[in-house]
């Protein structure tokens, strides 16, 4: 028997089941989720299908027809619980007791939001943002919402907090660092972030801890702060980062760290009969800077996924992609080419204040990322750069009135 | 509802019925139009769903918005007076019949 198995019917395994086919595999083709609908967008989640621009049909990443007419078999809403190996033969068992074997596995488990816990996290209106269930009872509050209180200023917090605003809410961002989206862009678009919300009327307040949530008859009613200041809310959306989803790769006996999956750069575990990509894995990094990373983004969701699925068809292609991320707020589209991770040198083109400007990342004289509002071009010349292996001199980057796609020049070896 | 045809790089034709609101791009890679890659699902964030709209729709669809624009400029293949990325255009019942050729490189 060749059957495969992918666990996790996300963006990376649905990307698995569609290369695997795209490359001719003609064996049995499971994908198995516990969600109800088959693969869907997350990204439109805290965005357009919030505002309700966008419905769920259009969340679809592909028709019906097109998984019969490739013979993939998606099972929806039935959560494998347990896999393991008799020898060269795998099986999974779901909640509903189906066995499913196979020869080869790919785990796309991807990862959930991290709970807070403190005195009334379990109120009703206390919400988080990672599935459609998720955003439909974050929709099922929110025309009657007038408070909304988000804890966390990352960008699922800060793009519902735009959202809220634009929708006429009072919206308060708790923030425990010292500024926003801490782990994903430097100092400088941190505070071109918080200003510019602030300029929208949202109230960002920074460095403070959170002791409580308040409520009354179940329901939220409020955030109180470890200086006693109490936040009113009708909702409090929470978004402080996710967490692995790892149980499945635990009982397998597989590597791990930090909670993720331990890949190598053929998106291969621990064990060489298992593949895993997305949001749930640890790997090296793919420019070949020092160091493991673990990127939550559609971006490696896919390209992680058609390294997986060539491994699987005994095609080793290592996983060389240039990280990208997006993230929309309001008016406001943050591009992020590369990782900053390392970063001795910044150069910034053209004016935070006018809202359309850029950063470019260097390591020892060399580009390693760019963050780009409103600036499409930058992000891309850069995005384009580090796909070939080239570099744009500091120097000369941090005229505005000079494109960067003109600037390139070969990175020294 | 309106169709689509899709005229793709590796020379096939594909013709689709849109709902009206979903984008010339979702409709495509629901349906595996070969040819469109949409890496960022229609977010205006890739640059990777470059269409080119047949006469006589490309004065009804109209010109890129501003950012798309820009993307455009990053575009892989070459860009045309009616180069769109996919993703943007919406379908309306007045698109009915509307042709697209595929751009040969989208990555």
């Amino acid at each position: 028997m060749d059957d495969i198995l992918i666990i996790g019917a996300g963006q990376a395994g649905m990307q698995i089941a569609v290369s695997l086919r795209e490359h001719g595999f003609t064996g049995p083709l499971t994908l198995a989720g516990n969600e109800p609908a088959t693969p869907y967008q997350r990204p439109p989640l805290s965005k357009a299908y919030l505002s309700g621009e966008v419905d769920v049909e259009s969340l679809e990443l592909r028709a019906q027809s097109f998984y019969d007419d490739r013979d993939i078999t998606v099972r929806c809403a039935d959560a494998v619980v347990s896999v393991s190996w008799a020898g060269d033969v795998g099986t999974a068992v779901t909640a509903s007791g189906a066995q499913i074997p196979f020869a080869k596995l790919a785990l796309t488990p991807g990862s959930e939001p991290r709970r807070i816990s403190i005195a009334g996290s379990d109120l009703a209106g206390v919400l988080y943002l990672r599935d459609v269930a998720d955003a439909d009872a974050l929709k099922a509050r929110w025309a009657a919402a007038n408070n909304v209180v988000v804890i966390g200023g990352g960008f699922i917090g800060l793009e519902v907090a735009a959202g809220a605003r634009k929708a006429g809410k009072t919206v308060t961002v708790l923030e425990a660092a010292d500024r926003l989206i801490a782990r994903a862009v430097s100092p400088i678009t941190s505070e071109f972030f918080r200003q510019a919300h602030v300029r929208r009327g949202v109230d960002v307040r920074l460095s403070v801890q959170v002791s409580a949530i308040l409520g009354a008859h179940g329901s939220v009613t409020g955030v109180e702060l470890a200086d006693g200041d109490v936040v009113p809310a009708d909702i409090v959306l929470v978004g402080i980062g996710v967490v692995a989803r790892s149980s499945l790769a635990e009982q397998l006996g597989l590597q791990l760290a930090g909670g993720a999956i331990v890949v190598n750069e053929f998106a291969q575990t621990s064990d060489p009969r298992v593949v895993a990509a997305g949001d749930a894995v640890m790997m090296p990094h793919p420019l070949g800077r020092p160091g493991q990373v673990r990127l939550e983004s559609v971006q490696n969701a896919v390209d992680q996924a058609k390294v997986a699925a060539a491994t699987l068809l005994g095609v080793r292609e290592p996983y060389r992609s240039v990280p990208w991320f997006w993230s929309d707020q309001a008016d406001l589209k943050l591009q992020i080419a590369g990782l900053s991770t390392g970063f001795d040198q910044t150069v910034v083109r053209g004016n935070p204040d006018d809202e359309h400007f850029s950063v470019l990342y260097y390591a020892d004289g060399r580009l390693i990322a760019i963050d780009t509002v409103n600036d499409a071009p930058d992000y891309m010349a850069v995005r384009r750069a580090l796909a070939q292996g080239a570099t744009i001199p500091p120097e000369l980057a941090s005229d505005p009135t000079v494109s960067l796609k003109t600037l390139l020049v070969p990175a020294p070896a | 509802m309106p169709t689509i045809t899709y005229f793709s790089p590796d020379g096939t034709t594909t013709t689709l019925d849109a709902r009206v609101g979903d984008s010339v791009m979702e409709v495509a890679v629901k349906h595996g139009v070969d040819g469109i890659v949409a890496e960022c699902g229609g977010a205006c964030a890739c640059a990777t769903c470059h269409v080119y709209v047949d006469a006589p729709f490309s004065e009804l669809v109209g010109g890129p918005g501003d950012l798309e624009d820009d993307m455009l400029d990053g575009a892989a293949s070459d860009r045309m007076p009616t180069s769109r990325l996919s993703c943007q255009i919406k379908m309306r019942d007045e698109f009915d019949g509307l042709t697209v050729h595929i751009a040969p490189e989208q990555l």
